[in-house]
């Protein structure tokens, strides 16, 4: 008998967590009294951000490691989570403009939040396009650099609904006197958020895994 | 559009994309995984020959 892999129970997990989210986004969370259906966005659109988050720190973390070490294990690591969090910021962008259309009647607007996510966006886009224009460990100390750098964006889009008068709506935790949701919006958010910190890990099991055996093959060919 | 359409709108994006994501991830590792088994495959035979 195989026994299933961590991956792949992970990814199961995820799936389970994510139908579980999927029904208290759309059942159990009461829709908002002054914005109606549509802020039921809200859950996967902050979950998006803050694993977003979350992947970019990674990646500032892995990239220290890797200029400390050289351990290739930390280059993959950081590339990877580069790239699994531009696919979730860029969902944060989507799904923001979507959900500022019926409530500002714009798609986009050059709010504080909104440009600072913008700019961590093209920065991560930048390090990707850097990663795949060049090769080897000259390339990854490059990218590690680069990576340590743009993570100084990541505090900036945190803090800019604290710092700024912004359009955008102000922090739903810890966001001071008169911030806050209703309990069952918030464990709605927090399982959300579970299920999304699940999807990460999936993901970026598969994604390192792919960028191993990218590196065997290399091994082979170079040794053929 | 409704506030609905939106709604549906915004989850479709999510879905689609991190299914195209999970699947494109998963197709390349199957075809790398095959090239890998092959060249382990080649060196074999030309260490035993």
């Amino acid at each position: 008998m195989r026994l299933p892999k961590n991956r792949e129970v992970i990814g199961w997990l995820s799936l389970v967590f994510m139908l579980v989210s999927i029904y208290m986004v759309f059942i159990y969370a009461p829709p908002d009294k002054t914005l109606g259906q549509v802020q039921r966005i809200f859950y996967f659109h902050v979950s998006c951000a803050w694993i977003g988050f979350l992947a970019f720190f990674l990646v500032f973390l892995a990239s220290i490691l890797y200029l400390r070490g050289r351990n290739r294990r930390w280059d993959i690591l950081a590339y990877s989570s580069a790239e699994i969090g531009v696919i979730l910021t860029s969902l944060v962008l989507i799904t923001g403009s979507i959900w500022a259309k019926p409530i500002w009647y714009t798609w986009w607007t050059w709010d504080a939040r909104l440009t600072t996510t913008l700019v961590l966006w093209l920065i991560y886009v930048a390090y990707l396009m850097l990663r795949s224009y060049t090769e080897g460990s000259r390339g990854a100390r490059f990218a590690a650099v680069f990576a340590i750098l743009g993570f100084v964006d990541v505090p900036l889009v945190f803090m800019s609904i604290r710092w700024w008068r912004t359009q955008h709506p102000g922090p739903v935790i810890a966001g001071g006197k008169g911030a806050g949701l209703a309990s069952p919006m918030l464990y709605t958010l927090f399982v959300c958020l579970a299920a999304f910190t699940l999807l990460f890990i999936y993901l970026l099991l598969l994604r390192t895994k792919l960028e191993t055996i990218k590196d065997e093959i290399d091994y082979l060919k170079r040794g053929d | 559009m409704t506030n609905l359409t939106y709604l549906f709108a915004a989850y479709t994006v999510i879905w689609v994309a991190l299914f195209l994501y999970i699947f494109s991830l998963s197709r390349k590792t199957r075809q790398l995984e095959k090239t890998l088994d092959a060249l382990k495959e080649s060196r074999k035979k030309k260490k035993s020959s």
